[in-house]
């Protein structure tokens, strides 16, 4: 199926140019723009919100849905095009104006005071528009209470930092509704969820899409989208790709509307059988660290990709931090090429040549406010100093240049400070510290998170290069697709334990999913 | 850091092939233009340069050897201790008990030297002890986890109280240190006071550390984003350790010289000195959020505190006003430069 038509597919009946719309459009964006820096983020698109639908918006990461969604928020301003609610134009210049407007937001990320009491969690952006001088607490808990029983049944005396990750979520939509909200935006909101609880979810929404809000859901998921979503948009670089009745297409289209090109391109050749080694890069026995994870062994050879695949919070990016000690005590054994590996802390894992990418790039993978070249000269300074430890800033700058050319990286000069680049740069910076030492074994978590599509492609293509020169590749992953294009191995990580793994034609996402929610399942 | 990238050429695009060698000297000298205006030291020289050329107008006495000797011995003990604060401040943290820990060291050389000890050795002591402080102000951020803030305010009002103990209260007079000792404050080689040479070799010196060295640059990571730096391997408890004794040790060296120019040791020395020497650091560019600051910067910023008080006592303006006025370029100087972030993150 092709999807060269840039318009959405107007429903039927069609209107003509000086009629008012006859259909029933909560909110209409038409030709918004909007760039940062040089990056056009989004080039003209188009999207309506029909009222009491569930539509559906699907995109890569970087194909510009976050943008969109953060400008009907308010949060970012357009640089050209037109917003209309109810048929009226409006300029959405902050999110209490959002607010206003009736838009509710639910993050991707909680955003949630984890210290005080679900009831005052939900009303901290009532509160926010409130010209009350004094609380009434009372009033509040009642509120609360009404407001969640529609939802679940969460006591809203509760701290929030006891509640389980799901029930976070259903805060923060909670705290949407409190708002009166006619248009909901969910980011992608069953990313932490298991699958029992994301069918609650669900229900939830059809509930509340019947009393006629609309709501705008993000996902990647072909599943959900077509399980439970009226319509479906499809955006990719920042351009409207298509729209469609859910009814009329399949996940293949929507799949290959997001991509736009065959899928099998997107990733690297996988080990062929004839590469195959029986050579150990790694393997771990029994690794336990007494909390986030038990029993965990796991092993890696020479040429392949091993994958992690597990919900936010499994304990996958625990696993990781354990086999580099980052931060970490642990038991057990591990053998790096055959022998003993046991760093004392992670310094000496890095010495080792065992080095970990943060799936947090911004919290703790790279140093915003500094150089390009010192970003990537951080993990060791003694490559680019004398044994005396005097810094040598042109061979820093050198360092800096060669792994640049060799991630083609995209930057001014390498003294300008990360922040000026892209998040799919800025990652690439962060790669090319992990290859500044000439590892033995990277393991990536989330390694193109807020990367678009290109350069995701470009970060596939390296590490399986690096996979094949002899360097241990582990890639953990939320994105199945992913997963299943870029490894030769997945392990699926449950509750803290390997719950099975998966190779070869058994990497399918049902066989993952099955893995990750499975609850009295072992083996794959 | 910022110095330490001016010799790059400006290629635009590491993927590309350089431009030819003459684009790149041309594009390379306009770089290190638009570089150095866009520097705060830049900024800093030019407010002080202007200054200067009022002042000498303004007052006959402001321009003359002595008017600048006195200045510069005013600020040049100070001087040190701002070095000090300046590297905790990149590594992201702060310390209010500057003061008192100078006047801890000059109490416990003093009081040791009055008890017979030789001046050398009680100096040397003196200084351990500051380091000491140090270290345990390092402990109790680092190990029980406390903010720099609160530790080093309870160790102000802490070290004030021993030396008061120490002292009753009264100066220790030292009229029988030794010339040689008494040196260090008061002897000249040449025309240049000695304090003034000591001064500017330490200057020299922790710039070269602080800019040039794999150990110094750890500072930087550490502050700039603690968890990427742990994330990189660098164990910044360790950095944080000793940013914080190090800051404390000069100031520890600061009092001995003090004593040694004085003649006495003072338990009520250096009250109020703290928020001086944050100024300094923070107009020469400094961050209280960490990772940002240099040497140069913040002695910039020391003489201009420096030439701006002795302006206002030449001109006769009253000793309150003084404080006003200084308070006041702080708030400036710190407004413009949050506003000129700003508008480059904008960008």
């Amino acid at each position: 199926m092709q999807h060269a038509h840039r318009r959405p597919n107007r429903p039927l009946p069609k209107t003509d140019g000086d009629k008012p719309m006859t259909e029933d459009l909560l909110l209409k964006i038409s030709d918004v723009s909007k760039s940062f820096g040089s990056v056009r983020a989004l080039r003209g698109v188009n999207f309506d919100l029909r009222r009491g639908e569930i539509h559906a918006l699907a995109g890569e990461n970087g194909a510009g849905k976050s943008t969109l969604m953060n400008i009907i928020d308010g949060i970012l301003h357009p640089d050209s095009g037109e917003i209309l609610i109810d048929g009226q134009a409006v300029s959405i210049a902050s999110p209490t104006r959002a607010q206003q407007l009736g838009i509710g937001f639910v993050h991707q990320e909680i955003a949630l005071c984890p210290d005080v009491s679900v009831a005052e969690n939900i009303f901290m952006a009532a509160t926010n528009v409130s010209r009350a001088l004094v609380m009434d607490y009372g009033d509040l808990h009642a509120k609360a209470a009404t407001t969640l029983g529609q939802l679940c049944d969460i006591s809203p005396a509760t701290l929030v930092r006891d509640l389980s990750i799901s029930n976070q979520q259903l805060v923060e939509i909670a705290k949407a509704l409190t708002l009166e909200c006619r248009v909901l935006i969910l980011d992608e909101p069953t990313a932490a969820l298991t699958e029992k609880e994301a069918q609650i979810l669900f229900g939830i929404m059809r509930k509340l899409a019947d009393q006629g809000i609309s709501i705008i859901y993000i996902s990647h998921r072909m599943v959900e989208i077509f399980d439970n979503c009226d319509r479906v948009t499809v955006f990719r670089d920042g351009q409207h790709i298509t729209t469609q009745e859910v009814a009329d297409i399949g996940p293949d289209d929507v799949v290959n509307a997001m991509v736009g090109r065959v899928i099998d391109d997107l990733y690297p050749p996988k080990l062929a059988a004839a590469d195959r080694s029986d050579d150990m890069i790694l393997e771990v026995r029994n690794l336990t660290d007494g909390n986030r994870f038990h029993d965990i062994s796991f092993h890696l050879k020479r040429g392949e990709i091993l994958g992690f695949g597990g919900l936010i919070g499994s304990g996958r990016s625990e696993i990781a931090k354990g086999v580099c000690r980052l931060e970490c005590k642990v038991r057990g054994e591990t053998f790096l090429n055959g022998a003993p590996l046991t760093p004392r802390d992670y310094q000496d894992s890095i010495q080792a040549g065992v080095v970990y990418l943060s799936e947090d790039r911004k919290g703790d993978g790279i140093f915003l406010d500094m150089a390009i070249s010192a970003n990537v000269s951080a993990l060791d300074l003694q490559r680019v100093s004398s044994p005396l430890g005097v810094l040598n800033s042109a061979q820093e700058t050198q360092q800096a240049a060669d792994l640049g050319r060799m991630l083609n990286l995209k930057c001014g000069k390498l003294s300008d400070p990360v922040s000026s680049l892209s998040g799919g740069n800025q990652q690439k910076v962060a790669i090319a510290k992990m290859l500044s030492i000439n590892p033995k074994l990277i393991i990536l978590d989330e390694p193109t998170r807020g990367v678009d599509v290109g350069a995701k492609c470009e970060i596939h293509r390296i590490l399986r290069a690096l996979a094949a020169q002899g360097v241990g590749i582990v890639v953990i992953s939320s994105e199945l697709p992913e997963l299943i294009g870029l490894c030769d191995r997945v392990a699926v990580v449950r509750e803290g334990r390997i719950s099975g793994e998966v190779s070869g034609a058994q990497m399918t996402e049902e066989n993952i999913m099955q893995l990750v929610s499975v609850t009295d399942a072992t083996a794959a | 850091m910022r110095n330490s990238t001016l010799t790059e050429t400006g290629t635009t695009q590491t993927g590309g092939t350089g431009p030819t060698p003459n684009q790149a000297s041309a594009a390379a000298a306009q770089n290190i233009v638009l570089r150095l205006l866009r520097m705060r030291e830049t900024g800093l020289i030019a407010i002080i340069l202007a200054l200067f050329i009022v002042m000498s107008f303004a007052s006959p006495y402001f321009l003359t050897w002595v008017n600048m000797r006195a200045m510069v011995m005013a600020f040049a003990v100070e001087g040190i201790v701002v070095i000090g604060m300046t590297i905790l401040l990149i590594s992201g943290g702060i310390d209010l008990s500057v003061g008192s820990v100078t006047a801890l060291a000059m109490v416990v050389a003093g009081w040791l030297f009055l008890a017979g000890v030789d001046p050398w050795l009680a100096s040397a002591i003196a200084i351990l002890v500051c380091t000491g402080v140090g270290a345990i102000m390092g402990f109790f951020v680092v190990r029980v986890g406390l903010h720099h803030f609160i530790v080093s305010l309870a160790v102000m009002v802490i070290a004030r109280g021993i030396c008061l103990l120490a002292t009753g209260g009264r100066p220790l007079g030292l009229f029988t240190l030794p010339p040689e000792f008494k040196f260090i404050g008061q002897g000249s080689i040449g025309p240049v006071p000695l304090v003034i040479i000591i001064f500017l070799l330490t200057v020299v010196t922790f710039d070269f550390l602080l800019r040039k060295t794999t150990v110094f640059r750890k500072v930087f990571y550490t502050g700039s984003n603690e968890r990427a730096a742990a994330y990189s391997g660098i164990r910044t408890k360790k950095v944080v350790f000793l940013t914080t004794t190090l800051c404390s040790a000069l100031c520890g060296f600061a009092g001995i010289i003090y004593m040694a120019r004085f003649g006495s040791a003072q338990p009520t020395f250096g009250i109020g000195m703290e928020l001086n020497v944050i100024a300094a650091a923070v107009i020469g560019g400094a961050s209280l959020s960490g990772g940002t600051g240099t040497i140069f910067g913040a002695i910039l910023g020391v003489v201009l505190l420096s030439v701006v008080s002795s302006s206002l006592a030449l001109l006769d303006v009253s000793v309150y006003w003084q404080d006003i006025i200084r308070g006041s370029i702080l708030l400036a100087a710190v407004s413009i430069d949050h506003y000129l972030q700003k508008r480059r993150a904008r960008k």
